[in-house]
């Protein structure tokens, strides 16, 4: 069993790290932040949760087939909004046709740009992640 | 409505195929997904291409935002020809795809295999569509990060080697390249290309730009293989499953080509690179290239690795035409990376057809196949006769070309070099054929029967395309020299 | 001097860059190149961003009473690249996982023995 310290501390900083990822996604089309950075802090907190935990704890949680899913549909969710704004009637990834006013527009593209590239990064780095420490359970 | 939109869905299909594919459960859906889309790519080319020939550019911008300051998708002639070779190639490529990845690729690999491929069809079209130089850089490295993956899959340890050789070299040339657009940028504070070749006149004597250029150039030298930097291509291309070594092939080297055509001629004014040594540098390593590589090629014992080294040959001529910088040069080097990409697509998918009935491409273990296997023995020599440049193939007509655009120069060296390197080129095809026809076969080697029609149809499709081109050559010199117009016009 | 000390981050650039380039072609251990390599592409992102400095100007987000922003386009390019750089190094590493797997080091030349090549 991992040491207390290092599990009662983690439980304590992985709340507020997934608090802060989240809040770096959405807060990133008014300030520094977006999709690249939140997914990186975001599998942070499952990667910290997995070195305290275990690997098999950590898969548990969240699978490499789901993760596959996640980082497929991230991509599908930015391209998926590049097709919508053709077929509203602008360009490739023209936000601006999204909503009734150009601002409004922008900022749900951007909004749901930045989730999709946020769902695949996260998914990434932590698949990344389980693959290299896989290679030391076998 | 949707003609507009065709030139960014060109990029946009596979990119979203790539990962629908990643996430398919078994590898027989995956291929067939794949195939469905590379054969809609390749239709949207043609058409772009028709587009472009009848009505002229066609400029796209990016989410609305007008060029310079968005990303440009801007289709000329050029890029549309070069995009109806690769989206072609992929086409032609699938189905072999589907016996040899099966053959080749573990079951559960393939769905990844075939997205890694679809990514790396997307970054290479994505080079040729956009119009943005760090664009260019981007899809550079989709395409290659994805092709890194590719050949580490080969069936071989050295599959791994090689791939990590390639990351390396590959990173450094990208990495090359990427300074030298920030040194171009900190002069003009563009990156759009069309702006850039207005806007560059004005500085180009300053040495940042010179620097700059230079980078670009080692950089580009670096992913097209031009000699010496191909140190990484013998062993990709020998050590990648086949039909990632067909589509390389094929197309990557081409599209490094393309960039390199376009940063020199398109994006520097008129006369810069005449006046540069680069001119002559591409000559003499153009020249090198042909002879040396081709004595390489001959000295070969695995008929992969033969075909590799005059594939860097091959690019040695296209240097060449680039070298002598005029129109007719250029027209050859264009014309040339169709007909080289219809001739090493056919001899890799013939000598893929070997392997996947032997298991090896080792020219010791080919005695006397030629006669198990006809139809695969007779693509080899068509397309053989094709890359010595016999007349009534297609590797005739760039050569031809070639040799006329050296005449106009005068540059006696460089036409007995040409007809050299074709010398040397009957010497290892020659080789081949010989091994394969008139060597006694080996005993254990009596049950190996023709290879299956999967293979042999896309194979024969490219020897094909072979003959045709090399009589009917309306069609690839009057979109080369309509491409080199695009090319070399002054910007509006 | 001027010339020296006006252009100090083209002179740590270019510093970072041969020491990356040289990590690349002198060490024979694969994980050594690829951190050769990361100096190599960082040297070059510090290019593009200190490029992108404008004397006096404030970060590129709009505020009130501030006239002069640094130029943000060098910075959204080099997101991109570093993002590129993460991805070749997480390839690299795992091309060097799996070729410790087949041969049993990441030392070139031992490599190269017993592949017999060059």
């Amino acid at each position: 069993m991992p040491n207390l310290i290092l599990r009662v501390v983690s439980k304590i900083l992985i709340p507020p790290i997934i608090i802060f990822a989240l809040y770096v996604q959405f807060h990133g089309d008014f300030g520094p932040g977006g999709g690249f950075q939140a997914g990186v802090i975001f599998s942070a907190a499952f990667i910290l949760y997995a070195l305290v935990f275990g690997l098999d704890a950590a898969e548990n949680v969240i699978s490499t087939s789901v993760l596959r899913f996640l980082a497929s549909l991230g991509v599908l969710i930015y391209a998926g909004v590049g097709i919508a704004t053709v077929f509203l009637g602008g360009n490739y990834l023209e936000y601006t046709v999204l909503a009734s006013t150009q601002v409004a527009g922008q900022h749900l593209g951007i909004l749901l740009v930045e989730l999709g590239v946020g769902i695949t990064v996260f998914s990434v780095m932590l698949l990344i992640f389980f693959t290299f420490a896989a290679k030391g359970r076998a | 409505m949707m003609q507009e939109h065709l030139s960014i869905f060109l990029v946009i299909l596979p990119l979203v195929a790539a990962p629908i594919v990643a996430i398919m459960p078994r590898g027989r859906y995956a291929w067939a997904f794949s195939f469905v889309v590379a054969m809609v790519c390749a239709v949207i080319a043609g058409q772009q291409l028709w587009s472009v020939t009848h009505h002229g550019v066609i400029s796209y911008a990016l989410g609305g935002w007008a060029p310079p300051w968005g990303i440009e998708y801007r289709i000329d002639s050029v890029n549309a020809f070069i995009a109806v070779i690769i989206a072609g190639i992929a086409a032609i490529t699938l189905p072999y795809a589907l016996l040899s990845v099966e053959k080749e690729i573990p079951e559960h690999k393939q769905p990844l295999f075939y997205s890694a491929f679809l990514l790396c069809f997307a970054g290479l079209l994505g080079i040729t569509q956009t119009g943005d130089i760090f664009n260019v850089f981007v899809f550079l490295e989709i395409s290659s990060l994805s092709t890194y993956a590719l050949i580490s899959m080969g069936q071989k340890r050295q599959a791994l080697t090689s791939a990590y050789q390639y990351l390396i070299m590959g990173t450094l040339g990208a990495t090359f390249f990427l300074i030298g657009v920030g040194l171009l940028y900190s002069q003009t504070g563009t990156l759009n290309m069309m702006d850039l070749a207005k806007l560059l006149p004005d500085v180009v004597g300053l040495k940042t730009v010179h620097t700059g250029f230079a980078f670009i150039l080692i950089g580009i030298a670096l992913k097209l293989a031009l000699f010496p930097l191909h140190l990484w291509l013998p062993n990709a291309y020998t050590y990648a499953p086949t039909v990632i070594t067909v589509f390389l092939a094929a197309t990557a080297t081409k599209v490094a080509v393309y960039v390199m055509l376009r940063i020199l001629f398109t994006i520097f004014p008129d006369g810069f690179v005449a006046a540069s040594p680069a001119g002559d540098l591409f000559i003499i390593l153009g020249i090198a290239g042909v002879i040396i590589a081709s004595v390489y090629a001959i000295y070969q014992t695995n008929v992969k690795r033969l075909l590799a080294y005059s594939s860097v040959a091959q690019i040695g001529y296209i240097a060449l035409g680039i070298g002598f910088a005029t129109s007719l040069g250029l027209t050859a080097s264009i014309v040339h990376l169709f007909n080289h990409a219809l001739m090493k697509g056919a001899l890799f998918m013939a000598v893929g057809a070997i392997i996947y009935r032997i298991g090896t491409s080792h020219i010791s273990e080919l005695n006397g196949l030629g006669r198990k296997m006809p139809w695969t023995f007779a693509a080899i020599i068509i397309a053989g006769l094709s890359l010595i440049g016999v007349p009534g193939t297609a590797g005739f007509i760039s050569k031809w070309y070639l040799v006329l655009a050296a005449l106009e120069q005068q540059a006696w060296f460089a036409v007995a070099i040409i007809l050299l390197g074709s010398l040397l080129a009957v010497i290892y095809i020659g080789k081949i054929v010989e091994t394969l026809y008139f060597k006694p076969a080996k005993e254990k080697q009596t049950t190996i029967q023709e290879a299956p029609i999967l293979l042999l149809a896309p194979t024969w499709l490219l020897v094909i395309a072979n003959i045709y081109f090399g009589l009917n050559t309306e069609l690839t010199v009057g979109i080369a020299e309509q491409a080199v117009q695009a090319l070399v016009g002054t910007p509006k | 001097m001027d010339f020296l000390i006006g252009h100090y981050n083209y002179w740590v650039a270019i510093f970072l860059m041969m020491i990356g380039f040289y990590t690349v072609i002198s060490h024979g251990n694969l994980v050594k190149k690829i951190i050769g390599l990361n100096i190599f592409q960082v040297s070059v992102f510090l290019l593009y961003i200190s490029m992108s400095t404008v004397t006096g100007g404030a970060a590129p987000i709009i505020t009130e009473g501030v006239q002069l922003y640094s130029n943000p386009l060098p910075h959204v390019l080099i997101l991109t690249a570093i993002v590129v750089g993460v991805a070749t190094t997480a390839l690299g590493l795992a091309l060097v996982v799996r070729i410790k797997e087949a041969y049993g080091t990441i030392e070139e030349d031992e490599i190269h023995e017993q592949d017999h090549s060059l």
